[in-house]
């Protein structure tokens, strides 16, 4: 257990630092801060002065070496644009990406869990059709479409809830909540739906397959044969193993949601994480590109590592040939 | 007893109007609340509702007294402005000369951003403490046009703060200015939350009247456009800015409507006229933008009433110069395009040896002007009539301008807004032959012609206003009969307004909130 978990942190971190290079790899196809910095009326001696203060005069690889060396201690330098530490600026955006994706995901799961079921158990009836059609759109319409359109029927037509920004929040610490005043609620609704449709719909249609997969296998068949109920073999038995492999997904969904939360944010101007990336992209604040894309990268190898080792704990046949090794 | 509850009924409505709140949406966020720290429109916009100038704009956006009273040249190089008396900063400290020293020392310091602006001063010297005289290096005429987004902060505060220099984004070296602000301005700033939320306050202790009625403002900004309108729509916000040209007309019907007008930036088109031949052409052997008869053939080629309309929805304004009006050193009679004609455009191109056209790339930014990318392909589509085949690279602002910054161009579009409201800053940045101070530092094709360079010059130290008039005219003139650049228009402002307000929009596109004004209904 020990070897296979230093294994994968070995791995984990091969990972990182390939992703950081990629990373300021492609920054330096981005454009030039310099031209953003400094206004119009700058001379072209205040130009090559600050090139050679931001260190952007220097080779690649120097670049990059400071870069590793500042990221390894989670430092990630200055935003060029704001002239903030990069870090303080992530630390102050990344509650409301969280908070978004997590309410996203328990809407996924809370309602795409038992549509799927339904939709498995039901297979034939009208309802389940509509599940299915519905869920065909959800999978195929672009998020910042679906983000328009709610912002459209829910605010503009109806006047009912807020189109944008994350409302009143409360501090507990450096962490900012939206999740203890109405008015943070309110806000959160149109885009938690909007970035949880995809979401939902995969989740409704993998629990759809797994069950029917189930379904089919001997042990229900035994199971109904010992004459026990169909509440006590759909639930008891089937969901209980139709569930493990969408708690996987779910596990890696998470990830995929603050990552792709970018166009939920931009659509309804929630102050997270993906909003700072595009406009640090419009203005090439490459520090704060690269250390999005190195928090994202963190975020996807820790969930991955943890499933990893769920999976372990979980499946003992995975522990026999994790010890004996490869 | 009835005057009593009519006076009780009189201050309830009092109160109701004094609680007025406006919220206001921008597609971006004042980076920093430093008056120093940013040379961008909406920086200074922000701030200037918070910090003040010794001399701003009126409504009209003539030069008018703020934080001076009056101004006089006592020299060709020397002017004297009387300080305001009884002005207070926003913490209580009262405002003298040594303020205004200590602010055009930081304004023109390390780390600020405004020392262009202040390149020609060379001394501000206290005479009292409401008097102060600012020393030229060499006689300049417009130094009040000059000196109007140089911020007065307070010495004492500064100090206290660690906010002696603007914050250096090179060093990131953060101090409180960025975060609090000081200023004598009509507003304070109660709340301030980057990029989500910023919150101003009217500031009762105030020296002057406050036009508008509003006591509290909520900028917030939201860079998408479509949520931007939703915004105003949806009746979230009340103002906001800018308004996307397809949905003038729908925001201009119901609770809310859309004020425009002209920008002072001028967009328009330059040739690269330097090289002998072009970097990317299929003409080999010679430069076809050496000949003024290619250029005036582009020239006539283009539509500008198409793009006006079609392009634009009429939310442009065509131009023959550099510069449109509210810009010092405009003029009706010099206004006139060339016109649109294709035969004859055709026929100079056959003149100059191009029957048949060549073929050219054109560079093109896609997110910093107002409809850049199909004003460019526009102009190729009306370039094909006369032969001419146009490759066109549209790109992000962030890889455009470092290209064409680095002449890596033949063929491009640029907008311009002068920073001094003075034709002069347009000539010396967008005309002057390019040398590697500063002159010409925007002529991008290089164009140069020693005569224009030469009134340049005289109208640089000229400080007689109607013969240095009369020189601008003769540069543009020298200018636009060598068609120089070919000028497209003015791209106009778009403020989405709920009916319940009235502002004033002015041509630089600053929003004063003293003069936002919002009905009761």
């Amino acid at each position: 257990m020990g070897a296979f978990i230093l294994r994968r942190l070995l791995q984990a971190i091969i990972v990182m630092v390939s992703v950081a290079f990629i990373a300021f790899l492609l920054f330096q196809y981005v454009g030039d801060p310099v031209v953003f910095l400094l206004g119009q009326d700058a001379t072209p001696e205040q130009i090559r002065q600050l090139r050679a203060d931001l260190g952007l005069d220097q080779p690649f690889f120097v670049q990059f070496w400071h870069f590793l060396v500042n990221a390894a201690q989670g430092e990630f330098g200055l935003s060029l644009r704001q002239g903030a530490k990069v870090s303080r600026l992530l630390g102050e955006r990344f509650p409301a990406t969280f908070e978004l994706a997590l309410v996203a995901a328990v809407l996924a799961l809370v309602v795409g869990i038992p549509m799927g079921v339904y939709a498995a158990l039901k297979r034939g009836s009208f309802l389940s059709q509509v599940f299915m059609t519905v869920s065909l759109l959800g999978v195929s319409l672009p998020t910042f479409l679906i983000g328009i359109l709610l912002i459209l029927i829910f605010s503009v037509w109806l006047g009912w809830l807020p189109s944008f920004g994350r409302g009143e929040t409360v501090n507990l610490g450096w962490w900012s909540s939206g999740l203890f005043t109405v008015d943070g609620w309110l806000h959160m609704i149109l885009p938690a739906i909007t970035l949880a449709i995809f979401q939902l719909t995969l989740i409704m249609r993998l629990v759809r397959a797994e069950m029917l997969e189930v379904l089919r296998t001997d042990y229900i068949k035994f199971a109904r044969a010992r004459g026990l109920s169909d509440r006590a073999i759909y639930f008891g038995h089937a969901l209980k193993n139709t569930l493990v492999p969408v708690m996987t997904i779910t596990g890696l969904q998470l990830g995929g949601l603050i990552a792709f939360a970018i166009i939920t944010e931009t659509v309804f101007q929630w102050p997270g994480m993906g909003l700072l990336f595009i406009q640090a992209v419009t203005f090439a604040d490459v520090p704060v590109m690269a250390a999005y894309l190195c928090l994202i990268a963190l975020i996807f190898v820790v969930i991955n590592l943890i499933v990893d080792m769920l999976y372990v704990v979980v499946d003992p046949r995975l522990r026999v040939s994790s010890a004996g090794g490869h | 007893m009835r005057l009593a509850l009519m006076g009780s009924a009189l201050a309830a409505m009092v109160s109701v109007a004094s609680a007025q709140t406006v919220r206001i949406a921008n597609q971006g966020d004042a980076l920093s609340l430093d008056p120093h720290s940013l040379n961008e429109t909406l920086q200074l916009s922000v701030n200037a509702n918070v910090y003040e100038s010794l001399a701003g704009r009126d409504k009209k956006m003539n030069i008018a007294p703020l934080l001076a009273t009056s101004w006089k040249q006592t020299s060709p190089t020397v002017w004297r402005f009387d300080l305001r008396k009884n002005v207070k900063f926003h913490d209580g400290t009262p405002f003298t000369a040594d303020d205004v020293v200590f602010s055009f020392a930081r304004a023109a310091g390390e780390g600020s951003d405004m020392k262009a602006h202040l390149a020609e001063v060379k001394e501000v010297r206290k005479v009292d403490d409401h008097t102060i005289d600012i020393e030229t290096r060499a006689p300049l005429p417009i130094l009040p046009a000059v000196i109007s987004s140089t911020a007065i902060m307070s010495k004492k505060w500064c100090e206290e703060n660690q906010a002696v220099r603007p914050v250096d984004k090179r060093k990131g070296i953060e101090n409180t200015a960025s975060f609090k602000a000081n200023g004598t301005g009509p507003f304070r700033v109660r709340e301030r939350q980057p990029n989500v939320r910023t919150t101003f306050t009217r500031n009762p202790q105030y020296w002057g009247k406050i036009d508008g009625n509003v006591q509290e403002v909520i900028f917030t900004p939201i860079a998408s456009p479509s949520t931007r309108v939703a915004a105003l729509a949806s009746g979230q916000v009340d103002i906001m800015e800018p308004v996307p040209v397809q949905d003038v007309a729908r925001l201009n019907s119901g609770n809310t409507r859309v004020i425009t007008g002209p920008e002072l930036r001028t967009i328009f088109l330059g040739m690269d006229q330097k090289r002998d031949e072009l970097l990317f052409s299929s003409v080999k052997g010679k430069n076809p933008f050496k000949d003024k008869r290619v250029r005036q053939a582009f020239y006539q080629a283009i539509d500008i009433d198409g793009i006006r309309k079609t392009i634009m929805r009429d939310a442009s304004r065509p131009t023959a110069l550099m510069v449109g009006p509210g810009v010092n050193g405009w003029n009706a009679e010099q206004d006139k395009r060339l016109p649109y004609d294709v035969e004859g455009a055709k026929k100079l191109m056959a003149d100059a040896g191009y029957p048949s056209g060549f073929e050219v790339t054109m560079n093109c930014p896609t997110d910093r002007y107002m409809n850049d990318g199909q004003i460019c392909q526009a102009v190729a589509a009306n370039l094909s009539k006369i032969g001419v085949k146009v490759n066109l690279q549209a790109e992000t602002k962030g890889t455009y301008f470092p290209r064409v910054l680095r002449r890596d161009t033949s063929f491009y579009m640029l907008g311009w807004a002068p920073t001094s409201y003075d034709a002069h800053n347009v000539l010396s940045s967008l005309t002057a032959c390019a040398d590697d101070k500063g002159n010409g530092q925007f002529n991008l094709g290089s164009y140069c012609n020693p005569k224009l360079d030469e009134v340049i010059k005289k109208i640089q130290v000229e400080t007689d206003q109607p013969k240095r008039d009369a020189l601008i005219r003769e540069a543009f003139q020298i200018h636009m009969d060598d068609i120089g650049h070919l000028p497209l228009h003015q791209q106009s402002l778009a403020w989405g307004v709920s009916r319940k307000v009235d502002l004033v929009q002015l041509a630089d596109n600053f929003m004063f909130f003293k003069w936002i004004t919002v009905k009761n209904k």
